[in-house]
């Protein structure tokens, strides 16, 4: 009888619903303790997180006075300069930093990829017991304070540090010189700063690697170098784009580093934030600045999401 | 088939070199006896010793700590009771919260700093208080924090088997006693790790802290921003290895804990 086996179903799915965690609950005193438990955090995050965020997108397309207040009058000028129009024709400046801050996350991104790849192979090659130091090893100069390590690389390439000696006896830097400040430097201190974001995720993919495939490559006569690129390559690619992913995102908004290791000529979006909201005074471009970098990280979120889609979250280092 | 690649050892520990080599140049100069420069002058404990006279660092030191426990305290309360909430109830809106909870995980720092700036200063114009200083501070501290708190609560819930609830409940434990005896205990790694990585985040966070802080609220990475950009002296090279030594035991302490107290599948 049909209607009836419909209807235990439905009786059965609503006991299912109510019983919950061994607790007998209506449906109201569901909604009653979500309120209580989750109410707080909710009302935090809006209060503190999406109510500024959503005046910087407010202020983003306000008008700066003359003396540096805000009116409340809407204008799409900020977004204008960014894209280089300015009073006197094209305005190179804002474009420039856009584009120097996802080329520093790219070139960031690959460079991590490059180091990162042995790393994770390394590592999830290793007996179980070890794994788990090995990728703590790898994530605790992450959790130690960037400030620190920025400075620390600031004494190696300083004039008389030890990579600028190890430079000049190599004969390409002249006794003297510093290595800082300048793209090379801010490359450096970006590739080891987020060196971590890559790992984590490539190991994911690596651990993950159906052996099998390559052993039968090896068998219809691949060479090491075609198996890599067919067998192997294709498996870990999720990895391989949530890792770049990972890396770029933070690296393009970075603004400690580029400050301390880069000098005027490479202020990169973060930097650019701060120069409007500190000396410049000019909050609305700011804004307009902060806003690009929040658009450039949802759509990197987006990316990340879709990549990683249906397998294994890459947990946060 | 060999499923080690060659010279990966190798190379990873020329990467391992490579991570480590800032932190541990800055440890090796905080012995240094040289007082300007960076001309290697013999060995010294002495800058250790000078930076318990050091009046600014130490009062950092005190705005830091007094910070990241207040921040940590309030994020922990506000984080697991959300995690919790989520993993059990079901909330409308609750699909975008979760994503609202990621923005703070990926949001370059300096975005969330002059949003905070920006809020602050508004609502100080149009209504009142929220004069720059600790409370802002500490007030931008927790919401960093709850989402990795949160974050971390809810991997270690979803791991757990939800028939142990309901075992006790068979047994005759009412709704409090199975929180308190079943559930709670369960969480508690959780729980554990995710205030250490949130007492870390404060502990370490510069940018926001630097936005929102005001006169007297220095706390010891904008104590150190500040000497960078002015020209070091070397007690700060003490004081920086105090405090990478402080978060390499917390990261530490939580991958043992996590280690540990992994569930068995």
């Amino acid at each position: 009888m049909a209607p009836s086996a419909e209807a235990t179903t439905r009786k059965r799915r609503r006991l299912r619903r109510t019983v919950h965690f061994g607790e007998p609950l209506p449906p109201g005193a569901h909604t009653f303790r979500a309120s209580w438990l989750c109410g707080p955090s909710v009302l935090w995050m809006t209060l503190f997180l999406l109510l500024p965020l959503s005046f910087v997108v407010a202020m983003s397309i306000a008008q700066r006075g003359d003396a540096g207040e805000i009116e409340w009058r809407f204008t799409w000028e900020n977004y204008a300069r960014l894209l280089g129009h300015g009073a006197l024709g094209f305005d190179p400046v804002q474009p420039v930093i856009l584009l120097r801050s996802l080329l520093v996350g790219l070139v960031t991104a690959v460079f991590c990829l490059l180091l990162g790849l042995p790393v994770a192979f390394y590592i999830a090659a290793l007996p179980r017991r070890w794994k788990g130091a090995a990728l703590t090893l790898v994530v605790i100069p992450f959790w130690t304070n960037l400030l620190i390590r920025t400075y620390g690389w600031q004494l190696l390439l300083a004039p008389g540090g030890v990579m600028a000696k190890l430079f000049t006896a190599a004969g390409l830097l002249r006794a003297g010189e510093a290595l800082y400040p300048g793209w090379p430097a801010v490359i450096l201190a970006m590739v080891c700063d987020y060196l971590p974001f890559m790992v984590l995720p490539l190991y994911a993919s690596v651990e993950k690697l159906d052996w099998s495939l390559t052993e039968a490559a090896a068998d219809l006569g691949a060479s090491p170098l075609q198996n890599f690129r067919h067998a192997i390559l294709p498996q870990i690619r999720p990895g391989m784009i949530a890792g770049c992913i990972l890396v770029f995102l933070p690296a393009t908004g970075q603004f400690v580093i580029p400050d301390l290791l880069g000098g005027a000529k490479v202020a990169l979006l973060g930097n650019a934030v701060q120069q409007q909201f500190g000396a410049s005074r000019d909050w609305p471009l700011g804004s307009a600045i902060a806003v690009t970098a929040l658009l450039v990280m949802f759509l990197g979120v987006w990316l990340h999401t879709r990549v990683t889609r249906g397998h294994k979250e890459v947990g946060l280092p | 088939m060999n499923r080690r690649f060659p010279l990966t050892g190798f190379a990873s520990l020329l990467v391992l070199l490579f991570l480590y080599a800032p932190i541990a140049i800055v440890i090796v100069y905080s012995f240094n006896a040289a007082r300007y420069g960076i001309e290697w002058r013999g060995f010294t404990v002495d800058w250790y010793v000078r930076l318990f006279d050091n009046y600014q660092a130490t009062a950092a030191a005190v705005n830091t700590l007094q910070l990241a426990c207040t921040s940590t305290f309030f994020a922990t309360l506000l984080g697991t009771a959300l995690a919790y909430g989520m993993s059990r109830y079901n909330f409308p809106g609750k699909g975008l919260f979760q994503h609202v909870l990621h923005v703070p995980v990926f949001i370059p720092d300096i975005v969330m700093a002059v949003a905070l700036l920006l809020f602050f200063a508004l609502v100080r114009k149009f209504l009142a208080g929220f004069e720059l200083g600790m409370t802002t501070m500490t007030l931008a501290h927790i919401t960093l924090q709850i989402p990795f708190i949160a974050i971390v609560v809810r991997a270690r819930m979803e791991d757990c088997d939800p028939q142990l609830e309901e075992a006790a409940a068979d047994l005759g434990a009412g709704p409090w006693l199975t929180f308190r005896h079943v559930t709670l205990p369960l969480m508690m790694p959780g729980i554990v790790a995710g205030g250490l990585l949130a007492f870390t985040l404060s502990l370490d966070d510069f940018v926001v802290s630097f936005f929102t802080s005001g006169p007297g609220s220095t706390t010891l990475p904008i104590l150190i921003y500040s000497s960078v950009k002015r020209g070091l002296t070397p007690d700060i090279h003490a004081l920086a290895t105090l405090i990478v030594l402080v978060s390499a035991l917390t990261v530490v302490t939580v991958a043992w804990l996590r280690g540990r107290t992994a569930v068995k599948t």
